[in-house]
């Protein structure tokens, strides 16, 4: 009797514990982001000045957990699934301490259920960074902490997995790529858990009376080594789901296999530093520290993110002139399966974050530049660009690629999924752009009332500021919409969905119960090389319109880098 | 063929690289330096650059410190909170401090002169936003932050508080004058 289940469409192979895992780590990601949305739209309602939803208590509850529930929990949950995806699945290979795996998922899910019942209990509203020495109620930190140490229970449930393959031989050569970006990820975690570990455990000892004092200096260091390198397990993550997403809906190869790989080894090397450009304002820490820690020593990192960049669109040029649309610069480009959601996800998180998220986050991480722009909501601007286009859009691709394939169940409204990246894509450029301007005007983040009611001065922002915050705000109420276009996709499938095999019932899907024992009767056969390709002459350019688009974001990156500069320039001078 | 499957060839280390990729990766390295050493040039030549000078301090320290300078450069109070607006001569040390939801005092400067602001917090942290020239910096407890500020444009400026320090934050409001 076999444990693998051999998917019609896609020649996968699912190891019946992993799959279970994979499944109920999908739907516990799909239910934070859903409480993240509704968060997110009483937070967007509020911060549009001509609707002022909420009251103040209730906004700072809700921004609170909007950060935690988006960036933790869904964001970390779906990985754990990624990573038992591109362990066991794509290398053939039974998951590694199933009973290690309940665990780890157990620990996570009691973590996120005890935080976010502290959170809205009331007295914990202390945003996801838990500034010291303003403090939240004890199981606040414990769940995160438990939360984590499923995480990285979860991780090494890989790197056994890992293993595994390895000593039974179930791949040729070395491990795909994709599964090599995920063990960039996974690998950062383990440091982005110490290090959580390192400011969480005396954290939550403090709050519970047995350690007194927490410099708060050394608090917002420690913390954004964590903070910090959990986006870089992110940026790994989503980058090897293009790379992933790319292979399946186009059948691309990398342009070169040394080349994404070294791109991703310099995600590991630099991480460490990655917690400088929180503090480029703070008191105390020198210039010297400040410049390589925030560049990553010498930008090493960016030069990263650049690499894929070129290197995932290139991949995808080269499989499309291979299939022959190779007029111009840009055929294969309107060529491409735009209808298939998880291509356009991925084509579109592609772009937004490397032309806002990458852009803005050099720019803002630029020792001087920092200070006009610290704490405005230019920052959450960013991040949006980068969490929520880059990283969410691109799960959410995959998660509707997963439906037919883990779940199996066919899509529910397959044209609404056709225009939900677009739409999500679209709106959340809106919403950050518009943050990105009124934060340039120097309205703040995490701020329930830019008229400062109640304040004994006053002072006005100008009146483009709230123009900007209120379109931000429409931007919002439609990516919200979107975000639930995704949700009743995804969670309607699961429920209404064809079945597209008998035994794939409900607790299937969402509880991970087993589908009938006699579908796991597939034995893989050791996972073949790649196929050789014939070098087309590699001195001339392979994806020559890719290269076009990655000049075209080299001169907007100068261009708004210089812009910035000038802008500082204007400020009164300070030494 | 495809990124999901181990690569073609076993010894892909040594497959050399296309010239596209070379290219690309070129130019952004060297963009990356550029990127890096902007930083020290403008130490150098820009004049925008935050001093490092900081102490440790608490709030029975610096408390007192501001008071000395209200006692001595109070020129007249606002509000019926009775706010001290202090003129400090141009060049001294002058103090704003930090509390739940307070920026105390109100500060009158001269315009193009150079002051030492020192900055900290009696309790959570702060975030201090001068608008609308938009200069933001991190005020934390137990560190005393000293800037070299010269504020060269006439005017009344709002200090807005942001970082995120509880129920009352949108009413942590200061101002600074810059007098012609
Ligand atoms: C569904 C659409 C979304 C909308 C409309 C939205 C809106 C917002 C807004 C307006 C803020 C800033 C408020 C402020 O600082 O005053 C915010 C904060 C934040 N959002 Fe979102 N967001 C969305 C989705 C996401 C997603 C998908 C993620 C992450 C994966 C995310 C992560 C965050 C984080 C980490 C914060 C910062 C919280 C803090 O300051 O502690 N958001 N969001
Ligand atoms: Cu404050
Ligand atoms: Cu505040």
């Amino acid at each position: 009797m076999s444990n693998f289940r051999l998917c019609p469409d896609t020649g996968l192979f699912f190891d019946k514990n992993a799959e279970s895992l994979m499944k109920v780590h999908a739907v516990a990601a799909v239910v934070s982001l859903l409480v993240a949305g509704l968060l997110a739209l009483g937070v967007a309602l509020t911060r549009w000045p001509a609707v002022h939803l909420l009251p103040a208590d209730q906004f700072y509850m809700f921004l609170t957990a909007h950060g935690i529930d988006a960036l933790l929990f869904w964001i970390i949950f779906f990985e754990i699934a990624i990573l038992y995806f591109a362990g066991s699945t794509l290398l053939r290979v039974r998951l590694a301490a199933p009973k290690w795996a309940w665990l780890g998922f157990a620990l996570m899910l009691i973590g996120a259920v005890t935080t976010n019942v502290a959170i809205f209990q009331g007295n914990s509203s202390v945003m996801m960074t838990s500034y010291v020495p303003m403090q939240a109620a004890p199981h606040f930190y414990l769940g995160l902490i438990l939360f984590a140490v499923g995480a990285l229970i979860g991780c090494f449930v890989f790197f056994g997995t890992l293993v595994i393959a390895k000593t039974e031989n179930t791949y040729e050569g070395s491990v795909p790529l994709v599964t090599f970006g995920a063990i960039t990820a996974a690998i950062i975690a383990v440091f982005t858990i110490a290090s959580g570990a390192i400011i969480l455990v005396p954290t939550f000892l403090w709050s519970i009376g047995y350690i007194s004092h927490i410099d708060p200096e050394m608090y917002r260091i420690i913390w954004w080594a964590m903070g910090h390198s959990s986006q870089q397990i992110n940026v790994a993550a989503h980058v090897s789901v293009w790379y992933l997403v790319a292979g399946l809906t186009l059948g691309a190869r990398p342009m070169s296999e040394k080349v994404s790989r070294f791109a991703f080894l310099l995600y590991i090397f630099f991480l460490q530093l990655a917690s400088a450009h929180h503090i480029l304002v703070d008191p105390g820490v020198s210039a010297e520290w400040k410049i390589f820690n925030t560049s990553y020593a010498m930008y090493l990192a960016v030069l990263a993110s650049m690499i894929h960049g070129l290197t995932v669109p290139g991949a995808m040029e080269v499989a499309q002139r291979e299939k022959g649309y190779t007029h111009g610069l840009f055929e294969w480009l309107r060529k491409a399966p735009w209808g298939n959601p998880a291509f356009s996800s991925t084509f579109i998180s592609l772009v937004i974050f490397g032309f806002i998220g990458g852009i803005t986050g050099v720019v803002m991480g630029t020792e001087q530049i920092n200070l006009i722009i610290h704490n405005t909501i230019y920052v959450p601007a960013h991040f949006h660009a980068t969490v929520a286009v880059g990283t969410t859009l691109t799960f959410m691709g995959l998660a509707f690629f997963l439906i037919p394939v883990l779940f199996r169940r066919q899509m529910i409204l397959p044209t609404l999924a056709k225009w939900q990246p677009f739409l999500f894509g679209g709106s959340m450029t809106v919403l950050i752009l518009f943050m990105m301007g009124a934060g340039t005007l120097g309205v703040s983040r995490r701020h329930w009332d830019m008229d400062f009611a109640g304040a004994a001065l006053s002072f006005e922002y100008s009146g483009m500021a709230y123009t900007l915050m209120g379109i931000a705000g429409i931007g919002a109420v439609v990516a919200v919409i979107s975000g639930g276009a995704f949700l009743l996709i995804t969670v309607g499938s699961l429920l209404f969905g064809k079945k597209l095999e008998p035994s794939a019932g409900i607790l299937q899907s969402f509880l991970g119960v087993p589908l009938s024992a006699d579908t796991y009767n597939a034995k893989p056969e050791i996972l073949p090389m790649a196929a050789p390709v014939e070098e087309h002459g590699s001195a001339g350019f392979e994806a020559p319109g890719t290269f076009v688009l990655a000049m075209v974001l080299l001169v907007s990156f100068i261009v708004y880098y210089f812009i910035n500069w000038k802008y500082l320039a204007s400020v009164w001078p300070l030494s | 063929m495809t990124s999901y499957l181990p690569p073609a060839q076993r010894i892909w280390w040594n497959v050399p690289v296309g010239r596209q990729e070379i290219v690309w990766i070129t130019i952004a390295l060297i963009w990356c330096l550029i990127l890096f050493f902007m930083m020290p040039y403008w130490h150098v030549y820009g004049k925008q650059n935050l001093s490092t000078e900081a102490y440790k301090t608490t709030p029975a320290q610096y408390g007192p410190k501001v008071q000395a300078m209200i006692d001595k450069y109070t020129v007249r109070t606002e509000t019926e909170q009775q706010i001290p607006v202090v003129a400090p001569p141009a060049g001294s040390d002058i103090y704003m401090l930090a509390r739940l939801w307070q920026w105390w005092p109100i500060l009158e400067l001269e315009k193009g002169k150079t002051y030492r602001l020192h900055l900290s917090s009696m309790d959570w942290q702060h975030g201090f936003s001068v608008q609308p020239v938009n200069i933001n910096m991190q005020v934390v407890p137990g560190y005393e932050m000293v800037l070299n500020i010269t504020p060269d444009v006439a005017g009344e400026y709002g200090v807005v508080c942001n970082e995120y320090c509880g129920i009352g934050h949108h009413t942590m409001l200061g101002r600074i004058y810059v007098k012609e």
